[in-house]
């Protein structure tokens, strides 16, 4: 099904979502946020993939597997990444009260 | 359709064996008391020493699985053998400190295999996928043993700063990948430079992707401007892990870094080898100055692993010239080999001096263990001076190769920043060999009968091995013959 959606569109708000997430991550202080922030910057590369992959189905008429794949490695592989990041974050807010990133800095030199 | 082809697995058996034996690891785990954790400890040192024996009975094979996704050559050989190793004497290093410092869980071996596994995956990998899976599967562990000392602060902090960061690193290289992808239509190595010869000149498109691919895994090996995580992760990390994660990781990195850059994006190398002689020689200056100012010894170390990561990013500059990057490559993986047994053993010996509230991880602590213990100090001035590249060490051996093929290459002014930085690092190496002999003071040690092992025999290997070192470059270069 082609909705007539160019591809450059798709790569476009692709660019924008990644753009939005790397600024996040050096912005805000929030540690969920941040984190929130990195899990956009995936979801822009899945974007992207699957609107590779349809647009090679297109120009070679032949069903495109590998960028869809991709995709759902990348959202599995996040969905750890969750488990893990969520649990570091609860242990912090547990010994600190805060998940400030600014006040992570019982180390210095 | 496609069919499942059990011979895919003999291609990645080692791995298999690991993942497995890690598995059932965890559920043997719990019905081991608490307090004699030591078991799943040695149960995972065999896992890791069948799976290094496999790997090593198998050397000589080439081979692939899984449609060419993963390969099996001298390459991968080379480096799964130096990540087991590594393992290995992470588990040697955590198997009493970690009982000393109260963190002794039986988890923690288990979640170290899977690391290990994602490395030795790492540099089996001959597919983009493969290379974000692999990721993904060493570090995602990493970040849990980096917080591993909780509920002290130090070390949740670093496995929190680890982990956004490398979840940030890794959300570039999977753009990167994304947009590699979309240049050549692939994801599979072989593909991509097939694609790339087809195209001609590089599109932007391609050119961008590489560049982000580079950015993430130079986040993974530390180099200067994507440091700024390593002091302070390897100083609130638990030591051992600390210590395995400054090679491990830093092996795996360099791993995928090689084989993508060497195998999919030759023809980059003009537009990236100006990128690259920046990165090198701006890590090596940035490492090696600020570790002088450092009075804690694992932050200086952590210095120190940053400025070695740019002594190998040199090698890397001649990754696209068919002539000389073969044994460029061979002597990036050599001085890997070199910085694994000497920070190993300088780790030991900080380990041997780390006290269970922290304390003993200042230089000034280090004062007067010449006459203390005389053989550790001794061990510990073989790691700085082999750190620093001075003979009789392997440091000096390994140098010696990187600068060749960085002369070889015709990059002359980064070989002479590369001789520059290192006489700026004999300062602070040589600070603490000082510290030990000339001050006076009453360090308080640990002897534990691993510990003692890893550092007496890291200080042999660094000293005799520096006398045989034609033996070790050749099993390097014969690691890339099979690459190409």
């Amino acid at each position: 099904m082609d909705l007539g959606i160019p591809l450059t569109h798709y790569l476009l708000v692709s660019a924008i979502l990644f753009t939005m997430g790397a600024l996040g991550v050096l912005i805000r202080r929030n540690a969920l946020i941040v984190f929130m922030s990195i899990e956009l910057m995936l979801n822009a590369a899945n974007l992207a993939f699957v609107a590779f992959a349809r647009s090679f189905e297109q120009t070679t008429g032949q069903p495109v597997f590998t960028g869809q794949l991709f995709v759902f490695f990348v959202i599995a592989v996040a969905a750890a990444e969750v488990a893990v990041g969520l649990a570091l974050i609860v242990a912090i807010f547990r010994t600190k009260q805060t998940i400030d990133v600014d006040q992570l800095s019982s180390m210095k030199g | 359709m496609m069919q499942f082809d059990p011979n895919d697995l003999n291609s990645i058996l080692p791995l298999v064996v690991l993942l497995g034996w890690a598995c059932v690891l965890l559920l043997v785990d719990l019905f081991i008391p608490k307090g004699r954790k030591g078991w799943t400890a040695i149960l995972a040192a065999f896992g890791l020493a069948i799976s290094m024996g496999l790997t090593l009975g198998r050397a000589g094979q080439i081979g692939s699985g899984f449609r060419g996704m993963v390969v099996q050559d001298g390459f991968s050989t080379f480096l799964a053998v130096l990540i087991l190793g590594s393992g290995l004497l992470g588990i040697a290093l955590a198997y009493d400190y970690m009982r000393r410092m109260g963190w002794e869980r039986g988890e923690f071996y288990p979640i170290l295999m899977f690391s290990v596994s994602g490395m030795v995956l790492m540099a089996q990998a001959a597919d983009l996928i493969v290379v974000f899976l692999a990721l993904e599967l060493l570090s995602i562990p990493l970040y849990v043993l980096a917080a591993f000392g909780s509920p002290r602060p130090d070390s949740e902090e670093a496995g929190l700063k680890y982990f956004l960061l490398g979840a940030f690193a890794t959300g570039f290289v999977v753009y990167g990948i994304t947009l590699v992808y979309g240049a050549t239509g692939a994801t599979a190595l072989r593909e991509i430079v097939d694609a790339t010869f087809a195209m001609g000149t590089p599109s932007p498109l391609l050119l961008i992707g590489a560049a982000l691919i580079m950015v993430g895994f130079g986040f993974k090996v530390a180099a200067v401007p994507f440091h700024m995580w390593t002091p302070d992760v390897y100083q609130g990390a638990p030591t051992a892990v600390t210590a395995f994660m400054a090679v491990g990781a830093k092996a795996a990195g360099f791993a995928a870094l090689l084989r993508v850059f060497v195998l999919a994006f030759p023809l980059l190398q003009a537009d990236l080898v100006p990128v690259i002689w920046a990165l090198a020689a701006l890590t090596m200056l940035v490492g090696n100055v600020i570790a002088i100012a450092q009075t804690n010894i694992k932050r200086m170390l952590a210095y120190s692993s940053i400025a070695h990561a740019g002594y190998i990013l040199m090698a890397f500059v001649a990754f696209g010239d068919s002539a000389v990057r073969a044994d460029a490559v061979a002597s990036a993986l050599f001085y890997l080999l070199v910085y694994a047994i000497t920070s190993f053993g300088a780790w030991a010996v900080v380990i041997a001096l780390e006290k269970k509230d922290g304390r003993g991880l200042e230089i000034t602590d280090y004062a007067g263990l010449g006459r203390k213990r005389p053989a550790l100090a001794a061990a510990m001035t073989v790691f700085m001076l082999s750190l620093t590249g001075m003979p009789p060490t392997l440091g000096l051996i390994g140098k010696f190769y990187l600068f060749r093929a960085v002369i070889d290459a015709g990059q002359i002014w980064l070989a002479v920043i590369g001789v520059l930085t290192s006489l700026i690092s004999a300062y602070y190496y040589l600070r603490v060999v000082v510290t030990m002999y000339m001050r006076e003071g009453e360090p308080e040690t640990t002897r534990e009968p691993w510990l003692d092992l890893t550092w007496s025999l890291a200080a042999l290997a660094t000293v005799v091995l520096s006398f045989l070192p034609a033996a070790l470059f050749a099993w390097a270069s014969g690691a890339i013959l099979r690459l190409f």
